[in-house]
């Protein structure tokens, strides 16, 4: 087992058995990611942060639920969607959000229209803070649908299985966004990172 | 596999979920297509550059009050 994980099944046991300092530092470890995939989510820095908090404490509250058979950062991405998604459906005027709305199956509309080449490399072109914005930039463009499942499979690296199970969508559901939702991204960076 | 089916299979493509047979093929294809080469070629560069971008520390007002709440909710606790 590498050692963070074998640190993080230690720092889990000694929170279960009523250590604050373990659960805060278990929090510290993931708190830029947890805020950064519901800002992907949410698409709001507000609710982010609502979001990263209330995961924090239902985390605290439900430790004793936390079976262990998953990684603690799992278990942790699950409340975070759960409350992002729940943040999103509340909020007023976004004609958002279902998940499970089926997607259009034609494929005209998959077709790229722009084929530039974008040489080796191309976010080397731009300074490391400027790679986040367009990044950021460029998911929060998405449809939810499209942009939750890219957030947990290319932003946080989850499996596409983690992340079916996650948002309760099927395999194929979540590779069909997946890939729609990537096309998407390619054609929202290409002003970018395209050559010349 | 024409250009269409090179675009309904380039994710699982990616992720190298895509049966060997319909992979083979695609490679076939994108050797002789340069328009689905570039479209599969800048597709594998946006997953990486989303893959390789780094979570950036909370900014300090919202650590802040992270630190504060945390503090409140370990507090009523002990």
């Amino acid at each position: 087992m590498p050692t963070h994980l074998e640190n993080e099944v230690a720092l889990v046991a000694e929170a279960r058995g009523g250590s604050e300092g373990a659960f805060t530092t278990l929090l510290r470890q993931y708190d830029r990611n947890i805020y950064r995939l519901a800002l992907n989510i949410t698409g709001n820095q507000e609710d982010a942060e609502d979001v990263m908090q209330e995961a924090f404490l239902k985390a605290y509250t439900h430790l004793d639920r936390f079976q262990g058979n998953s990684r603690f950062y799992t278990w942790l991405v699950r409340i975070a969607v759960n409350e992002s998604l729940m943040k999103l459906r509340k909020r007023k005027g976004d004609r958002t959000v279902s998940l499970d709305e089926p997607v259009r199956t034609e494929n005209n509309d998959l077709m790229p229209r722009e084929v530039e080449d974008w040489g080796d490399d191309p976010e080397e072109r731009y300074a490391k803070e400027e790679v986040q914005q367009i990044v950021s930039k460029a998911i929060e463009s998405l449809e939810p649908q499209f942009r939750v499942v890219v957030a947990l499979r290319d932003v946080e690296e989850l499996s596409t299985e983690e992340t079916a199970e996650l948002l309760g969508l099927t395999v194929p559901a979540v590779k069909s966004r997946l890939l729609r939702g990537r096309l998407k991204l390619r054609e929202r960076l290409n002003p970018y990172f395209k050559r010349g | 596999m024409n250009c269409r089916g090179v675009i309904q299979q380039f994710s699982d493509f990616l992720d190298e979920e895509l049966d060997p047979k319909l992979a083979e093929d695609l490679c076939r294809h994108l050797e002789a297509c340069d328009d689905c080469r570039v479209v599969v070629d800048t597709c594998r560069k946006t997953v990486k550059v989303f893959c390789k971008t780094e979570a950036l520390p909370l900014p300090p007002d919202v650590q802040a009050r992270l630190d504060r709440v945390l503090a409140e909710k370990l507090k009523k606790r002990s």
